[in-house]
């Protein structure tokens, strides 16, 4: 692979983001004046969804990017293909060991993942880990084929965003509410959330199916990042005190309270959600044939 | 069932979906960091609710044990009390905002930087709170304290001299309520009690200016005249930076003359309703006066030469205004003719005594109140000679 660096005498360490949210240009201006007071320079991109960013991170135009779980699947794959290779230096602690669900009414006649064989499961979008992939992959387990064994009624709320726009997962528990489908996908927590704020009713629904634990985002580094200037990325982050009150309103707004060093051992169940959809080939390529970022 | 012996907390039938969180969070504010506490239940969904609750907390958890971890209490960790709840403290922090006097105040938040007199002796007076409850305490309501029912049954020449004062009354009103609103916002929350004064002193102006208008407008459509000399020199009030300053010369020195003006009105006025007025307005204004001549007593006492600043300022109002003529003549003449209550000779001589007798009153007024200031008498004597004639 030969990445197209940028000008040699550019220091600037580049981060890519998408932007999923308007608060992504709010986040990353705060953490490029942070990087400023820590003499790091650093700037930022952003891009309108994951399967760019991770071209542009393979293609060398950014040197980290912070990105969705599906994304460090495809860039892993990609990098891999083209005799490179990619790491993960450092996640949030809200990254880890988490679980998605599958939720049913609880006045309803189903009390197992058996029960669903020719029914309705609705999902979030279709590149959501969470919300559609891993839970569509725990049924799969449980003998249940999608398309074949039951119906997948998904919501694609930002296609492209591999999720982080929780609308897929919110509407899908709307359509469990209206009794539209007869089981709903969701990121555990946000079964919390959802009945916190009132979409679903509490005492309404019941969990069936739980998935093993998975990690979510993380900074995905490319070969050809200045490792010296990667650590001390890394360094900085790490460093990061929530009770710093210069930093504490940036790590409110991207939802972590300490930066972790990154690990990989729990996106294996991605990686086999990944296969067993037909998602992405072992060479990172797109194959899902109904997937348009 | 695991039956080590962990802090445990029962939650019965009570779900994360119905307030759990609250017994969770109490029971774990009992644990030290790293300590561990077992939850029980039998909602069906408390693992999976325990486990996402703890986890945007922070905490880590095991099955039906969480592990406490301090992170979101680094949130307070440099935070800082905004003075004691008690009294005000010397001064006032603007990062701490609009918080409550005594409040645990997170740090990072926005500087008031609107509030810049975060002193407390720059607004400061110790009978600020008393004030204020006597404020509270004596609040009117014009549509029931005063009796409007009255008939046009006064000189056409005196009615006219009547709605002559009450318009002038009312620009100087407009002036007293515009100079206390501008500082109020610049003191600080710390001195609450004060801000709480200035606010009810906003209040009293506004009803006051509602009252003159209203009889004003009793008998007549039209209003008189205001005169630009008389604009001038509530102009000077108006425009004055420090409030300290502005607190001398509007309420000392003009609310101070206003009182025997009042007092004038409320003795020689021609009908009940101006006399009611007249009354109601200047108990108010006795507290106006009150509060800025404490809190130039408590400056002064603090630092005796701010007395030479406050010559000054009286000297340079005198000289802003020496070109202008004081009072609008349409007023003066307005007070002789409403003293006098008719258009005879006798009448009017006496009317103009009258006057006479008030403006001699004020500078009386003005000279006693100087001399609490510390001013010797016949610094006072010549300070108020000084002051406009446009009384207020």
């Amino acid at each position: 692979m030969s990445p197209a660096p940028r000008g040699a005498d550019d220091r600037t360490f580049l981060l890519g983001a998408v932007a999923y949210d308007p608060k992504v240009v709010t986040i990353w201006e705060g953490f490029r004046r942070w990087f400023d007071t820590q003499d790091f320079a650093f700037d930022f991109v952003l891009y309108s969804n994951y399967e760019r960013q991770v071209n542009e991170l393979l293609a060398g135009r950014i040197d980290v990017a912070w990105n969705s779980p599906l994304a460090w699947v495809r860039a892993r794959r990609a990098s891999a293909a083209a005799g490179s290779s990619v790491s993960a230096p450092v996640m949030r602690d809200s990254d880890r060991d988490l679980t998605s669900i599958i939720v049913v009414r609880d006045s309803g006649p189903i009390g197992k993942t058996a029960d669903l064989r020719h029914k309705t499961v609705a999902t979030g979008a279709v590149d959501s880990p969470q919300g559609t992939l891993l839970p569509i992959d725990r049924l799969r387990a449980d003998g249940l084929e999608p398309g074949t064994d039951f119906t997948v009624r998904r919501f694609d709320v930002g296609v492209g965003l591999h999720g982080d726009h929780v609308g897929g997962e919110r509407d899908a528990a709307r359509a469990l509410a209206r009794g539209e489908v007869d089981a709903a996908c969701m990121l555990a927590a946000n079964h919390l959330l959802f009945v916190r704020e009132g979409t679903l009713a509490a005492g309404t629904t019941r969990v069936i199916a739980e998935t093993a634990p998975f990690d979510h985002c993380n900074m995905t580094v490319g070969e050809h990042a200045d490792g010296d200037v990667v650590a001390r990325f890394t360094e900085l982050l790490l460093a990061m005190d929530y009770g710093d009150d210069e930093v504490r309103p940036l790590l409110d707004l991207e939802g972590l309270h300490q930066w972790l060093p990154g690990r990989l051992e729990l996106y294996a169940p991605l990686e086999q959600a990944v296969d067993r959809a037909g998602f992405y080939d072992s060479d990172g390529h797109i194959t899902a044939s109904d997937y348009r970022p | 069932m695991d039956t080590s012996p962990l802090p445990t907390i029962d939650l019965e039938h009570l779900g994360f979906d119905r307030g759990a969180h609250l017994l969770v969070e109490r029971a774990l504010n009992e644990l030290d960091a790293g300590q561990q506490l077992r939850v029980l239940g039998t909602d069906p969904n408390l693992k999976l609710h325990l486990r996402a609750w703890a986890s945007a907390r922070g905490h880590a958890t095991d099955g039906n044990v969480v592990i406490k971890d301090d992170v979101l209490q680094q949130r307070w960790r440099s935070a800082t009390r905004a003075g004691d709840a008690a009294a005000p403290v010397e001064h006032a922090e603007p990062t701490w905002g609009l918080a409550a006097r005594g409040a645990l105040v997170e740090t990072g938040g926005p500087a008031l930087a609107l509030a810049d007199l975060v002193e407390r002796d720059a607004a400061w007076c110790d009978v600020a709170p008393r004030l204020h409850a006597h404020a509270m305490a004596h609040q009117w309501d014009p549509a029931t304290a005063i009796d409007w029912t009255h008939a046009d049954d006064l000189p056409v020449e005196v009615e006219d001299a009547v709605v002559q004062v009450m318009t002038y009354l009312v620009e100087n009103e407009q002036a007293a309520l515009m100079v206390p609103a501008r500082h109020l916002v610049r003191i600080h929350p710390q001195y609450r009690e004060v801000v709480a004064f200035l606010a009810t002193q906003v209040a009293d102006e506004a009803r006051h200016v509602e009252v003159f208008s209203h009889r004003a407008a009793l008998h007549r459509t039209t209003l008189g005249s205001s005169a630009v000399a008389g604009r001038l020199s509530l102009q000077t009030l108006v425009d004055e930076p420090d409030f300290t300053l502005a607190s001398f010369l509007l309420t000392v020195l003009g609310e101070g003359t206003f009182l025997d003006l009042l007092s004038f009105l409320e003795r020689y006025a021609p009908d009940p309703v101006t006399r009611r007025v007249a009354q109601l307005t200047r108990q108010d204004e006795a507290r106006h006066v009150a509060f800025g001549q404490a809190h130039l007593e408590h400056r002064v006492a603090l630092d005796p030469t701010l007395r030479e600043e406050l010559r000054r300022a009286i000297e340079r109002r005198h000289d802003a205004l020496r070109a202008t003529t004081g009072l609008n003549a349409d007023v003066e003449d307005a007070l002789v003719l409403l003293a006098a209550g008719e258009f005879s000779i006798a009448a009017v001589a006496a009317g103009y005594e009258r006057v006479q007798e008030l403006r001699h009153a004020m500078h009386e007024g003005r000279t006693r109140r100087l001399v609490r200031l510390g001013f010797s008498a016949d610094d006072a004597d010549a300070l108020s000679a000084l002051h406009t004639r446009n009384f207020m």
